[in-house]
């Protein structure tokens, strides 16, 4: 293991795991723990016996990922779990995401932050609607970077031709969706081929391991070299003498660089001013960085308000169009008034129509099905009671996204991604 | 181009967590134990609202069983910061009749402390609780939302979740509800104490080895003191110890160690081959289940 000082600088990547509930997904995560010396002393005594209890007669890395109570009992992953993990290269954070046919909704959660999918596909099924679906989510929410890992190749006597089978297939529906920067990966998590060590079963494979991809794959700066996007979150005032004149604007950095003398216009204002200072680790911000914005000018600036580069400013809108997954029990329909929260604002908002729902068999749309139920994706048209400054989903993941939240429960129904505004 | 490095990454989705709690909830409160995860909160908190004062009270459950350095280093930093402290108190709990005391050697105020925690948001009429936990301590908490929604019983429900994308936090609630937040859920023990050295950050005393009167239990490390019931077998003996976390005195176990300084100390950290709750949380060994099910009942 590295030391501290080692690991101080390291960069935290992100992905997000799919698979259904027989894939192995939760013993590829576990796998990925075992063999990376993530799993502790005690953690595996606690399996050990747990599997022992069970009656199985090997370690059951399953059952580290698998966290409540009624999971355990029912032997499957009813929701998204967490973990982290280090290795001397890099900081992983890693959404599990069941894969079963209810829980769409888990995973678009799970991804919705992700860098890079890890989906899993059983070496002895190939590509199935699962496979279809995932790959589908992996494209709408923009991941940068997705990883196949064809799983059980054990079980089909680690034969390349089975293997190839399944790229050709891959390849197919990864260019038929548009998944950004596929890879294809062999393994067996079961007996630990290829996901942190290289296997002597699969010679005939000369790609990277699951890790040795993940610790090397270029993280997504669809960032610094973007528009620059800040969200006013928060406006700092002191009540206090000493810092009378002080008017910060403090926020999450969405796009761009940020440094003092930038030009800025306010949205959805209009008024123009510039950055007199950064408060903030380094007196600048790159996206994701949490910092405080100053302007030259006294001009009024509000939590919702969005600061923005004046030659390449978002939309201004009233109309949005977006791809939509429902995530609500009840099923929703056209005419339904919704709130809208997107960055640091939040709007009412009618449904106009429901254009299109997916058919994720045939991956083809069904046009105005006036209705949309849980785990459905579709594209769906609001009007907007008050604007929102948008960008399109596929230029900036962060101003392009929104939640839709039920007024009535409070509770979050629904994830949108900006297609078109206006 | 310049990337954020993880310590960044995490500071500034943590920073974000609190000014969107402070933004969108009229009644925040900030939990503070005295423990590194609370004293690395107070860190975040001056960077998301500095130079300004917090828009939110820190509180302080008091078990009474607290170690004696961790609540004069709770005094002294809150003073520094400025800031107000509230206490409630466990021992009121107890007197008022609120809770009945556990008795015998393994007699722990830890669980009472849930009764104390509900009593004093509804008191303050507080609608978002701000605490230091994190996913990797423990397997339930790796399913529990940044944004945890609590029903009017402090309540936790872990299948009806709500999801969370992107940076996107729903904090609505009903009145008479509140949430838990979790600003750095998505830290590790070993993240937590790199933030300690890059900050600078001064912790209690017994985060690091000193010599102590100590008994040992089930494989753990306890410091002798007025609150723990020792058996007959049980013998006192010196050690050099230090405390991974600073919980209640009647369940928080000690290790052996010689890490006298930060950096020794993050080194040990990084080589350690058992995890924090595990080695030294009594409360979390009682069953396999054992946090989910206080969980659901309201504790942190």
């Amino acid at each position: 293991m590295a030391t501290s000082r080692e690991m101080q600088a390291t960069e935290l990547l992100r992905l997000v795991t799919a698979g259904s509930v027989d894939d192995g997904k939760s013993t590829l995560i576990g796998r990925l723990l075992y063999d990376t010396k993530q799993i502790l002393v005690d953690q595996l005594e606690h399996i050990e016996d747990a599997s022992r209890r069970r009656g199985h007669d090997y370690v059951d890395l399953a059952l580290l990922t698998d966290g409540l109570r009624a999971e355990r009992e029912q032997g499957i992953t009813i929701d998204v779990a967490y973990r982290s993990f280090v290795t001397p290269r890099r900081r992983f954070q890693l959404a599990d995401a069941p894969g079963h046919v209810q829980y769409t909704r888990n995973m678009v959660t799970g991804a919705s932050n992700a860098d890079v999918a890890v989906v899993l596909v059983d070496a002895r099924q190939g590509v199935i609607e699962q496979t279809r679906r995932h790959s589908y989510i992996v494209s709408m929410l923009e991941l940068p970077h997705v990883v196949y890992t064809v799983n059980k190749m054990d079980l089909v006597d680690y034969s390349e031709e089975r293997f190839d089978e399944i790229v050709r297939d891959l390849s197919e529906l990864a260019s038929r969706l548009d998944v950004h920067d596929a890879q294809m990966i062999p393994i067996s998590a079961l007996k630990g081929d290829n996901v942190v060590d290289r296997t002597e079963s699969m010679p005939w494979y000369d790609g990277p391991t699951l890790l040795e991809h993940l610790e090397t794959v270029e993280l997504a700066s669809n960032a610094g070299d973007s528009a620059r996007r800040f969200p006013v979150q928060w406006v700092i005032r002191p009540m206090a003498e000493e810092h009378h004149d002080y008017r910060g604007y403090a926020g999450q950095a969405a796009g761009g660089t940020w440094g003092a003398g930038d030009e800025v216009v306010v949205l959805p204002s209009g008024l123009r001013s510039r950055v007199a200072r950064i408060d903030g680790d380094g007196g600048e911000a790159i996206p994701g960085q949490s910092v405080t914005v100053l302007l030259e000018d006294d001009v009024d600036v509000s939590r919702g308000d969005l600061l923005a580069d004046p030659d390449d400013a978002p939309v201004v809108a009233r109309e949005v169009t977006a791809r939509v997954c429902w995530m609500s029990e009840r099923a929703v329909e056209d005419r339904a008034r919704l709130l809208v929260k997107h960055t640091t604002r939040t709007v009412t908002a009618r449904i106009e129509q429901i254009l299109s729902v997916v058919d994720i068999h045939t991956l083809e749309d069904r046009e105005r099905p006036g209705k949309m139920e849980l785990n459905d994706l579709g594209l769906v048209r609001f009007r907007l009671a008050e604007p929102l400054v948008v960008d399109p989903y596929a230029y900036n993941r962060l101003t392009g996204a929104f939640i839709l939240i039920d007024e009535a429960t409070n509770e979050t129904v629904g994830a949108g991604m900006v297609v078109d505004a206006a | 181009m310049r990337t954020l490095s993880h310590l960044d990454a995490l500071e500034s989705e943590a920073i974000h967590i609190m000014r969107e709690v402070a933004a969108e909830r009229e009644r925040p409160v900030l939990l503070f134990s005295g423990g590194k995860d609370s004293i690395v909160m107070l860190r975040l908190a001056e960077k998301a609202f500095r130079p300004a004062r917090f828009p939110f009270p820190v509180m302080h459950i008091d078990t009474g069983h607290n170690f004696r350095e961790v609540v004069e280093f709770r005094d002294r930093r809150v003073a520094e910061l400025g800031e107000r402290l509230v206490v409630a108190s466990v021992q009121e709990s107890i007197d008022s009749g609120r809770v009945v005391e556990q008795t015998g050697p393994r007699a722990s105020r830890n669980q009472l402390q849930t009764t104390t925690l509900l009593d004093a948001i509804e008191e303050h009429g507080f609608d978002a609780a701000m605490g230091g936990a994190r996913r990797d301590e423990e397997r339930a908490r790796a399913k529990e939302r940044i944004f945890s929604f609590r029903d009017d019983f402090g309540q936790w429900n872990p299948r009806s979740q709500r999801p969370e994308l992107w940076n996107l936090y729903n904090a609505r609630i009903r009145k008479g509800e509140h949430i838990r937040v979790f600003p750095i859920s998505n830290w590790t023990e070993l993240d937590v104490w790199q933030y300690v050295a890059r900050e600078r950050l001064e912790l209690p005393s017994i985060y690091y080895a000193h010599e102590r009167e100590v008994f040992r239990r089930d494989g753990m490390l306890y410091a002798c003191s007025d609150v723990i019931e020792r058996d007959p077998d049980e013998e006192p003996f010196t050690a050099t110890v230090r405390f991974r976390t600073v919980g209640d005195m009647s369940c928080t176990g000690g290790v052996l160690s010689e890490a006298r300084t930060l950096e020794e100390v993050v080194d040990e950290i990084a080589a350690t081959r058992v995890t924090e709750r595990g080695e030294t949380r009594a409360d979390d060994r009682v069953s396999e289940a054992a946090m989910e099910d206080r969980k659901r009942v309201g504790y942190f």
